[in-house]
């Protein structure tokens, strides 16, 4: 009975302090508390209070987590919804998230790899602008540490939700599209629920980009990271 | 994590799995199970031709594909798929408790992690909300 029973506790357990963690955010709307940020520490905080190891906890964990396979898969549905959305705007979006995917997975790796970081680390970093589910599954590929690359997505897309608004602002984006494409590229997820707030359109942009970013860092990550080899900065 | 919320309205608005009927039920439990198919074959998929791209990824495009071409009617994948893509953020909870595994690993390289990945954020923001700006302009 003991592994059911430890899987199961462990599974209650982030369902609790998930909810707990959601309602304490709709009482003070403040970005940087988010959620999943929030649980995350809960938990690893109780885990080490506990001395409980990961390994156990993960008994229960990765039931939750094998459900993020099917969760991508179902992100076809809302781009299936706005494929008459890239078809209209079509090459515009395309370049601009394709560069967005470069930079992104460019940036991060060569910064990491310029800054002392470790070989895992900086493969780790290549799925940074993606949304989290994807990460892992390209972490996995590129020789990664999938957790690190979530943690590293989660961190990443409450930053660019806080000071992408203002940020896109300074430099003169008005374009409503550009605005959305810009949050959900940078910041997936949690730059996708702070477009929302804006409009429709910042909220479907938003969204069109996650997928796509998706996409093409799937692909670019294991080419920027030949490249990176290749200058000799990767091992 | 969550998509924009035009496309996935919350239908009834109360909580989503509670006190629902054996037909709703049955209908996700059937989302579900055709999920988990295009997972499966894109997997499958992913190996075969040795595609750079994760298996759910290929699944994704995949489930896009046919819903445009009308081979699966979008009514038996919703209730599952926006089930899911609404509770995402919960799924990756324990993937970034994962994250206690590498205790070490992030007291020493912490600086190169959190810089690299900042300044990456803000190059993304830059280059796609400046990019799609002039494109719309130009075009």
């Amino acid at each position: 009975m003991a592994d059911a029973a430890v899987a199961l506790l462990a599974i209650a357990a982030t369902l609790a302090v998930y909810a707990a963690a959601r309602a304490v955010q709709r009482r003070r709307k403040s970005v940087w508390l988010h959620p999943v940020l929030v649980s995350i520490v809960v938990l690893i905080a109780a885990l080490a209070l506990l001395d409980i190891d990961y390994a156990t906890y993960d008994r229960g964990g990765r039931v939750l987590t094998f459900f993020l396979g099917p969760a991508v898969v179902a992100l076809g549905l809302p781009l299936y919804r706005q494929m008459e959305e890239i078809g209209r705007r079509g090459k515009a979006v395309l370049l601009s998230l394709l560069a967005g995917a470069a930079v992104g997975t460019l940036s991060a790796t060569l910064a990491a790899a310029l800054l002392g970081a470790s070989d895992q680390v900086v493969r780790s970093l290549a799925p940074r602008a993606v949304t989290t589910p994807i990460a892992i599954g390209i972490a996995e590929r590129v020789g990664g540490l999938p957790a690190l690359s979530a943690a590293v997505a989660i961190f990443t897309g409450i930053l660019g939700a806080v000071i992408g608004p203002p940020l896109l602002r300074a430099i003169g984006v008005r374009s409503r599209t550009a605005f959305g494409l810009s949050l959900g590229a940078a910041a997936h997820g949690v730059g996708t629920a702070r477009a929302a707030e804006e409009g429709e359109v910042e909220a479907a942009s938003s969204g069109l980009a996650i997928g796509l970013m998706g996409v093409f860092t799937a692909v670019l990550a294991p080419l920027g990271l030949a490249l990176l080899a290749w200058l000799g900065l990767l091992g | 994590m969550m998509m924009g919320p035009r496309r996935l309205p919350r239908r009834g608005g109360g909580p989503s799995l509670c006190g629902m009927n054996p037909r709703r039920i049955a209908h996700h439990l059937l989302g579900l199970v055709i999920l988990l198919a295009f997972l499966w074959m894109g997997d499958a998929l992913a190996r075969a031709l040795r595609l750079p791209l994760p298996g759910s990824v290929a699944g994704m495009l995949m489930l896009a594909g046919t819903l445009r071409l009308r081979w699966i009617p979008e009514r038996a994948v919703q209730p599952a798929a926006e089930l899911l893509i609404r509770n995402m953020a919960l799924l990756f909870v324990p993937a970034g408790v994962g994250v206690m595994a590498y205790a070490g690993l992030l007291r020493r390289e912490w600086l190169p992690i959190a810089a690299a990945a900042a300044a990456s954020t803000v190059a993304v923001l830059l280059v796609v909300g400046w990019m799609q700006q002039r494109l719309e302009r130009d075009g």
